[in-house]
């Protein structure tokens, strides 16, 4: 059970955050920019709580993640609600598309 | 030895369905391999001693967020999303950026000389987390509710035309 440290749980991390970060540079989907985003929040958790466990700071960051997981639906609900406005408005959720306020 | 190998298992999970994820060409398969995710990270919350957030994790994300998410892709969407040409960003420049950050991370990561602490043992956390939330982090909570409220119902005014009209 001690073999398994901080930094395994940090380097899972970093990887779930390259990931998302990725997601979202070269999607051209507007959902599938959403779904980035809920991956670098939940690589954001891990790290919260995994400092939380490690750094001896009692319930602080578990709240935190509460908090985080929270806000996220709340972001996913409204995200999701725009996306399909701009879709009945566009026909296509490409976010190149949409530049109706280019100047 | 077996905690070992299943964290080995389930953080492999985890990051393979983040690439699978970040990879796919195809949106729906994207939605299911965050789903792969999800359920990993409600694994490592479980390494990690926070058995309420597993739950929650699974509760929120895998039973709201993803269901939230596929509902929208199939309403949108004219399901598979081949084109391969004029992402946002190309793939190469993509890599080049997410390998800066990705390097710069881990440099710092195991440079940093972080405070550690010996983990005691795991215990349940639902009684602690209620305790906070009723006494520290009252009015924090209080807001998450008004902010859950408002987003509820901007979501429902921004889907339904005939409010708008």
């Amino acid at each position: 059970m001690l073999d398994i440290g901080l930094h395994h749980f940090l380097t899972v991390s970093v990887l779930v955050f390259i990931a998302g970060l990725f997601t979202v540079l070269t999607r051209r989907n507007a959902i599938g920019v959403l779904m980035g985003v809920e991956l670098i929040l939940n690589s954001a958790n891990i790290n919260y709580i995994a400092f939380s466990r490690f750094g001896g700071s009692g319930y602080d960051g578990q709240i935190f993640t509460i908090f985080a997981i929270m806000l996220a639906a709340a972001e996913a609900a409204i995200g999701l609600a725009i996306v399909l406005g701009i879709y009945r408005k566009f026909e296509t959720i490409d976010v190149e598309a949409t530049d109706t306020l280019r100047g | 030895m077996v905690y070992a190998a299943l964290f080995y298992l389930i953080a492999g999970l985890t990051v393979g369905c983040a690439l699978g994820v970040a990879l796919s060409r195809n949106v729906v398969y994207s939605a299911f391999a965050l789903m792969g995710t999800l359920l990993g990270t409600a694994g490592m919350y479980a390494f990690l001693a926070a058995d309420f957030l597993a739950v929650v994790q699974i509760l929120v994300y895998v039973g709201g967020i993803l269901v939230l998410t596929l509902f929208a892709i199939m309403l949108t969407h004219q399901i598979a999303d081949v084109e391969v040409s004029n992402r946002s960003v190309g793939r190469l420049p993509a890599m080049l950026i997410v390998g800066v950050v990705g390097v710069g991370m881990f440099t710092a990561m195991f440079r940093a000389p972080w405070k550690m602490v010996e983990p005691g043992e795991p215990l349940p956390t639902t009684y602690g987390i209620g305790e906070s939330f009723l006494g520290p982090y009252l009015l924090p909570f209080e807001l998450a509710s008004i902010v859950l409220l408002t987003a509820l119902v901007g979501a429902i005014v921004l889907s339904r035309k005939e409010i708008r009209d």
